[in-house]
């Protein structure tokens, strides 16, 4: 069976599930759908919030065997980026890092030449770096050169749940880049997360999606069968999907006998 | 109805009370007060001019309910259609906008509230704000806390769990200068993960000293955003200069601080013109500092010492509330803090609709968490209180109210880089 060995690969790590759990809005709920439910094998960590003194460390709400991965968020270039990443690995975070850089507090879209420069550098010092993006082909032929582990394009505006907006740019960076694609960021419903598998997507981040579900626990097992769904679909080679018309039985040119 | 600011000490000097009188009875007797005063950095900015263009051509009376069933039906909120939802109008739609309010907070924050608390370090004050408990003909005891006792102060919160801290001056230059300030900033950034300012306005490079000394966030009120009604309120001292106070924040942000934090003080004036103005103001900052963290209070008045009658006049709690919703739809990314001047119940309500943040374990007056936290009296002399709160709340009562509201604390989400 295929599937059997489809592993999800990260800077030589290797993950059977391709589901990971952003940082936005943490509970102890929430994560325990996500890795119960979800069976996510990585958990994003916001340093800024793992920053704190006694009372609710999220790094003691995340159990062991789980791989963490602090982002960057907070930072507005890169060279906050890689304070912060240096931070994480002091805290005991692992090298593994999310960047994320944002220059725009109302719709948090990331910097995508500011990304490139911290990916660099963090790459540089052994960290294996999964920058977020916005979906644009050169970006990430350029961190494909800086030392990424992988690409993580956004779909749509962060916690907006608003889907595959990107759909066209996404599709490019799949069929394009070497790299695993993790579409990261707007995935707002379990369908969704199916078509970006379909798509060749090589995991999905989510977790506004999650959050603000009303039946965490449910939403979190429907997001794991729609990505095991797409990945299964995406690996069984879709079947023909016409855009327009029908498709004749008999050929047009059967006619031709020279 | 207006409210009484005006009480005469017994405590003044005949000459005194002279002068105080005249200020309040005779305007020739008052400074300029759109005229910046020696020292005073001047910006280039057309900010002050849009918001003030708007709220001078808001006419609230003119929406009607259609124009509020309109801007609720908008994906986006515009600026007119924030206009309506302000509007008295709005008023029957108030439970529509707490819905619409609840799901952008819940996208944008989840489930989480923010605690921090506020900490006083000096009461003096060289303004006659006829509305604050530490103006300057007020008889109030005065002081100044020595860094000694400052770190002492800081311990005692640090103790109780908090890590977020906003250091309060009265506005006073010469006993409470920068360099005192940014010297007490470094003393928080031992004991606290955050450190906000809310002091007397400063020019950018003292504002870069002070976001060097640890501080990130800027707080300034412009109590009101309607500068002849300003004038008549702020009678004297450096407060009185009205686009200094606006163009603060904007200065504060030149100097290197990540966010900066607005309101009005409700119930001065006008108090839907004045609550357009405020997230005007964040609206176009925001466009011109695109990566600045922003966020609204909404204080509203409170009796004072020695003034008890106080009182925020029209903006009743139906009416904050309905600031707080349009707030929250038109500006869905922003904090929003309630602070200790509303009550528990308030508090307890809002949070799960539009507020990000709240304080808790407030005292608002000088050198006295150690009695108000462990009940322990000493004889170290006490600053009076800015202005009475309304919700007394300890930090572990807060933090055990939020999560019982099904709400999640937090107490840092911030890394100083």
């Amino acid at each position: 069976m295929m599937m059997d060995n489809d592993k999800l690969v990260i800077g030589g790590h290797e993950f059977t599930s391709r589901f990971i759990l952003g940082s936005g809005k943490y509970s102890m709920k929430l994560i325990e759908a996500a890795i119960k439910d979800a069976g996510a094998q990585i958990i994003t960590l916001a340093v800024r919030r793992a920053n704190t003194r006694e009372h609710e460390n999220i790094l003691d709400y995340i159990p062991k065997g789980v791989t963490l991965l602090p982002n960057t968020s907070g930072a507005r270039n890169a060279q906050e980026a890689v304070r912060i990443a240096r931070l994480a690995r002091e805290l005991g975070c692992g090298d593994f890092v999310k960047v994320e850089i944002m220059r725009d507090s109302k719709y948090l879209l990331p910097d995508n030449q500011e990304t490139i420069k911290a990916t660099e550098i963090l790459a540089n010092e052994g960290f294996v770096v999964m920058p977020y993006m916005y979906p644009d082909l050169n970006t990430a032929r350029d961190l494909v050169q800086a030392g990424a582990a992988a690409v993580m394009p956004l779909a749509s505006p962060i916690g907006s749940n608003k889907g595959l907006a990107t759909r066209e740019f996404i599709q490019i960076l799949i069929d394009e880049i070497d790299l695993p694609i993790i579409v990261d960021a707007g995935i707002g419903r379990p369908s969704q997360a199916c078509e970006a598998m379909e798509m060749g997507a090589a995991a999905i981040m989510a977790n506004t999606a999650l959050a603000t579900a009303g039946d965490l626990p449910l939403m979190a097992s429907a997001f794991r069968q729609a990505i095991e769904a797409g990945r299964k679909a995406y690996l069984s080679g879709l079947g023909r999907v016409l855009t327009r018309g029908a498709s004749a039985s008999d050929p047009l040119t059967g006619f031709l006998h020279d | 109805m207006e409210n009484q600011f005006l009480v005469d000490s017994k405590h003044l000097s005949p000459a005194a009370l002279e002068k105080k009188h005249r200020l309040e009875t005779d305007p020739s007797s008052r400074s300029n007060h759109m005229e910046y005063m020696p020292g005073m950095e001047i910006i280039d900015s057309d900010v002050c001019h849009r918001v003030i263009s708007q709220m001078d051509a808001y006419d609230y009376s003119q929406y009607t309910a259609r124009d509020v069933r309109a801007a609720l039906d908008h994906e986006t909120c515009s600026i007119e259609d924030f206009k309506a939802l302000l509007s008295p109008a709005a008023e029957p739609f108030l439970e529509e906008m707490a819905q619409r309010a609840r799901v952008q907070t819940s996208r944008h924050f989840g489930n989480t509230v923010y605690l921090f608390t506020p900490l006083y370090i000096a009461n003096y004050c060289e303004n006659y704000c006829v509305y604050c408990g530490f103006n300057c003909y007020n008889h109030i005891n005065s002081m100044k806390l020595n860094m000694e006792q400052i770190e002492h102060e800081m311990q005692v919160i640090a103790q109780s769990g908090m890590e977020e801290i906003l250091i309060l001056t009265g506005e006073s230059r010469a006993q409470s200068d920068v360099e005192y300030i940014g010297q007490a900033v470094k003393l928080a950034r031992k004991y606290f993960r955050m450190v906000g300012l809310e002091i007397y306005p400063v020019n950018t490079g003292e504002y870069r000293y002070l976001h060097e000394c640890g501080a990130d966030y800027v707080t300034v009120f412009q109590e009101t955003y309607d500068a002849a009604k300003y004038e008549t309120l702020h009678l004297y001292g450096h407060k009185r200069v009205w686009p200094y106070r606006f163009d603060a924040q904007e200065r504060a942000l030149r100097g290197g601080m990540r966010g900066v934090a607005f309101s009005a003080l409700l119930g001065l004036s006008d108090f839907r013109k004045d609550a357009l103005a405020s997230a005007l103001h964040v609206y176009y900052l925001q466009r011109k500092y695109p990566h600045a963290e922003m966020s609204l209070s909404c204080p509203r008045l409170r009796p004072i010492i020695n003034n008890d009658k106080i009182n925020p006049l029209d903006v009743g709690e139906k009416q904050l509330c309905q600031i707080l919703c349009a707030y929250r739809i038109f500006l869905p990314f922003v904090g929003i803090t309630v602070s200790s001047r509303e009550s528990a119940a308030f508090r307890n309500g809002i949070v799960k609709i539009a507020a990000t943040k709240v304080s808790a374990g407030v005292s608002t007056g000088i050198g006295d968490h150690e009695s108000k936290y462990t009940g322990r009296q000493d004889d170290a002399a006490k600053g009076d209180e800015q202005f009475e709160i309304a919700d007394e709340r300890s930090f572990e009562a807060m933090y055990k109210d939020m999560s019982g509201e099904g709400l999640q604390p937090v107490l840092n989400d911030y890394v100083y880089v």
